[in-house]
Order: C-alpha cells, then sequence, then structure tokens
C-alpha cells in the first residue's frame, strides 16, 4: 500500500495568544482514507497546514512518512492540501493552473484532470474567480485529486458542491482511490454522506484530540433506545446518556459507550428498540457545548447533563487530556 | 443500504449470506469484487475487503487467482446449519415469550404455524407447476 502516513506528538501551534492546536497527538494510517472531524475553529486547517509545511508548530512535531515535512522536498513533492479557497491561481485560466500543477508534481494526471473537469462541467478556458463558490470547490477537488500525492489532504472541499456534484466527487475518489491507493484525509463537519468513505476517523475539538479509530468502530460505540419511558430508563441504567427525546409515554435515549453483550436480551425483556446512531450524530453529541455561544475555557468534550449522570463521575473522553478537570464529563469505558 | 447497528463490514457479510440463502446468489457463481462492491454502495474498499475476508475464513466464499471471489459448493447448506440454532434462539423462543405474555395457547401457535407452511408448500407446488416443474 502506497501513501505517507502521520505522526503527530505534543503538537502545539499558536498565532500570537491564540492557541489553535492544543498538545495534539494522533496517526494518520498510510494508505488510508481518514476523515478529520471538528466543529467550525477547532485546529483543522492548522493541524493540515502544518502537515503541508505552511505552518510550523510551536513546539511538538508533525512528520509526514517519518520526517518533519518543513522544507523537505521529498515529503513536500508527496503532499497535497487542497484548502476550500481552492489553493489555485486565481486570476488565471482553469487550464494554466493544471498546466503550472502538472509541472510541479510528479504523479499528476492530466487525463484524470480533464476527465474530472467534464464531470463537473468546468471550462478549461474560464478564470477561477469567475466561478461560483461550488465550481471553485469542484475545482479545488480536480487539482486534488489529479495530483495523486502520497498524502492528499481536502480541507472541506466539497461543502459548497450540489449535491450532483458531491456524489460524483465521491464516486470520482474512490474509483481513483482504488486504482491508485493512497492517502487521503478529508476534513469537515458535515459528514452525514461521506462517513462510509473513511476506514478512519479523527474527531478534534478545541486543538485537542476526542478520539482517533477505526470509523466501523465509531459507529458501534452508540446506541439509541426507543420504547416506553420507564422501560427505556430501566435500560439506560448506568450507561452514559448524551441525547433525549420524549414524546408522550415514549422516550428515544442515546447512549455513548460500546454495547453489552445482553443488550438484545435485555431490550426485549424491557419491551424497547435498539437502533443505531450514525456517525453525525455522534459527533454532534461529542462535540456540543454547555453554552450555545461556545466554551472560552476550551473544556469542551462530551457533557452530560448533571441529572443523565447520578454518579457523578468525572474523567476524560479518550484519557487523551481532552476533557481536561470537567466534572460533568462523563468517563467513557473503552 | 447498510443501516443496522453492526459494523459495515458485517452487515455487507450478512447481505451476501442472506444472498445465498435465499437462491440470488448460487454456489460457484461469481460475486462482485471489493472494487465494485465499494464503488456501487459508496464505503470504503478496506471495508469491503473485511467482510470478503471473513466469508473466505468460513468457507462460504473461495478466491480464484486472478478471476475474483466465487461462492463455495456447499456454503448453501453450511449457512443452512448455521442459522438453524440461531432461528430457533432468535426467533422461536421470544415467539413463545410473547405467546406467554398474550396469553395465547401453544396449540393455537402451533395450528397457526403448520396452516402457514402448508400455503407455502402449495404456492412453492402451483409456482413449480406453472414453470414445467422446474427445481
Amino acid at each position: 500500500m502506497s501513501g505517507f502516513g502521520v505522526q503527530v506528538r505534543d503538537l502545539i501551534v499558536r498565532y500570537g495568544d491564540d492557541t489553535a492546536v492544543d498538545g495534539l497527538t494522533l496517526d494518520i494510517p498510510a494508505g488510508s482514507i481518514t476523515g478529520l472531524l471538528g466543529r467550525n475553529g477547532s485546529g483543522k486547517t492548522t493541524l493540515l497546514s502544518t502537515l503541508a509545511a505552511f505552518r510550523r508548530p510551536t513546539s511538538g512535531r508533525a512528520l509526514v512518512d517519518g520526517e518533519d515535512p518543513w522544507e523537505n522536498e521529498r515529503v513536500m513533492a508527496g503532499t497535497c492540501l487542497i484548502r476550500e479557497s481552492g489553493d489555485v491561481l486565481a486570476d488565471e485560466k482553469l487550464g494554466a493552473t493544471l498546466d503550472y500543477v502538472e509541472q510541479a508534481r510528479p504523479h499528476f494526471s492530466r487525463e484524470l484532470a480533464e476527465r474530472l473537469l467534464d464531470t463537473f462541467e468546468l471550462d478549461p478556458k474560464a478564470k477561477q474567480n469567475t466561478l461560483s463558490r461550488g465550481k471553485k470547490s469542484a475545482f479545488g477537488a480536480v487539482v486534488g485529486l489529479a495530483t495523486r500525492a502520497e498524502l492528499t489532504m481536502l480541507d472541506e472541499v466539497y461543502l459548497g458542491m450540489d449535491a450532483p456534484s458531491r456524489y460524483a466527487f465521491y464516486d470520482a475518489l474512490l474509483t481513483d482511490y482504488v486504482e491508485h491507493p493512497r492517502t487521503i484525509v478529508l476534513s469537515s463537519h458535515l459528514i452525514e454522506e461521506i462517513e462510509r468513505l473513511f476506514e478512519h476517523v479523527v474527531v478534534i475539538d478545541h486543538g485537542t484530540l476526542l478520539l482517533a479509530e477505526p470509523a466501523d468502530e465509531l459507529r458501534t460505540r452508540g446506541l439509541t433506545v426507543t420504547g416506553p419511558s420507564d422501560a427505556v430508563e430501566r435500560f439506560s441504567a448506568g450507561r452514559t446518556v448524551v441525547g433525549r427525546q420524549q414524546l408522550g409515554r415514549t422516550a428515544q435515549v442515546t447512549l455513548f459507550g460500546p454495547p453489552a453483550a445482553d443488550d438484545d436480551a435485555r431490550a426485549r425483556d424491557l419491551g424497547v428498540e435498539l437502533g443505531p446512531v450514525d456517525v453525525q450524530d455522534l459527533f454532534v453529541h461529542l462535540t456540543a457545548r454547555a453554552g450555545a455561544t461556545g466554551d472560552a475555557g476550551g473544556t469542551a468534550g462530551l457533557r452530560v447533563a448533571p441529572s443523565d449522570d447520578p454518579a457523578g463521575r468525572s474523567g476524560s473522553l479518550t484519557g487523551s487530556g481532552a476533557a481536561g478537570s470537567d466534572p460533568t464529563v462523563t468517563e467513557v469505558p473503552r | 443500504m447498510f443501516d443496522g447497528r453492526d459494523p459495515i463490514y458485517l452487515q455487507i457479510a450478512d447481505q451476501i449470506r442472506s444472498s445465498i440463502l435465499d437462491g440470488t446468489l448460487q454456489e460457484e457463481e461469481q460475486v462482485m469484487s471489493t472494487t465494485q462492491y465499494a464503488t456501487t454502495y459508496r464505503i470504503n474498499p478496506a471495508t469491503a475487503a473485511k467482510a470478503f475476508a471473513e466469508l473466505v475464513d468460513e468457507g462460504v466464499l473461495y478466491k480464484r487467482r486472478g478471476v475474483g471471489m466465487f461462492v463455495a459448493t456447499g456454503a448453501r447448506s453450511t449457512l443452512q446449519a448455521d442459522g438453524r440454532e440461531r432461528f430457533f434462539a432468535e426467533v422461536v423462543d421470544p415467539l413463545v415469550d410473547q405467546a406467554h405474555v398474550l396469553g395465547i395457547e401453544v396449540a393455537d401457535v402451533v395450528k397457526r404455524i403448520e396452516d402457514r407452511a402448508t400455503r407455502i408448500g402449495s404456492e412453492a407446488e402451483t409456482r413449480g407447476a406453472a414453470q414445467g416443474g422446474a427445481r
């Protein structure tokens, strides 16, 4: 499997007094499609910019294929970051940008680029800064995919696209990834449509790590329980409740944590229905903050209302220091 | 598609098992490649590969080098045997429990099962006759 892996160790990146990445330690497996998830301002773009050597760490290390990317010609030749702006020549024709990228990038495929321009209905003679937002995003995706870099990072690149373009993007990404395996990092806060493309998921918040694990594992970390209120309460006793809805005498709660072996038997006995939680929901729960205006203290994490946690236990979410000493954060068993 | 509670690779494996059990996939028939599976359902190729690997381990699928994945001979009867025990535990036991809660006599349940089985049998016979007794 080709592709550059990433190791981040105790990474801190500050802009003046502002700490964008605050002691991050994580790995991105070589050759995987990894989802980098985080809310706006969580540090995703700063992390990716550091990996692409657009920024230097304030302290700690960010290694790409085992080496510091800063002024590293070999690593940089195989690393491509497309930010929301497109990272292209704004006042040039699209074709001119492709000429430029073709010269600079060893694995660039002009054939794939031309095919994708067609798919997204982009005119190579148009100038990038005359395009609509969606078309700009699409062109960023074209450049990012056709570059075929060992580490390809697409930062929020599909957010501006309309639905047909997004699906065309997912299909193009998968098809080309299968033929030319490489490490692909897709960052976003909107993951509903794309989460099944991920093999690995990293969630960050306030510049710290909430979790990093195989996507399939993350999916089994949550559970919805629906049924008569008292039965639902009895089923959920002692579990971490992250969401609760009530409709008359019927309740639905969202539980976080690994499933128990006897879940199905207990559900049957109590007459409640168990359902899946989608990754987007889990993400919202994981990064929900106490106040609607956000949390300046930087201790956000999995917050649980006191009434949901009679034991009042405290601890951190993944042992990564994500939750700090916030007493309302419930320990999640692993 | 694949919106159950289990990891997606298990749901893919289950789907292929069901297709073999209901005859959609015949023994010695080629199944989709992991690549086709990934692009058709927009899932990660590694996830699809994991499902196929599990079925190969179980002897349900086997690999012909350079050609692809095929359903193993005997896969259907193996799956039927595995499914038998699970059917009693997951379908029959809860059914008996529920009947008890509702105060339904076991004899009534048995009669209903027999009626239903007779009807399915005669429908299959009619279908078989219509197809000139094929099967």
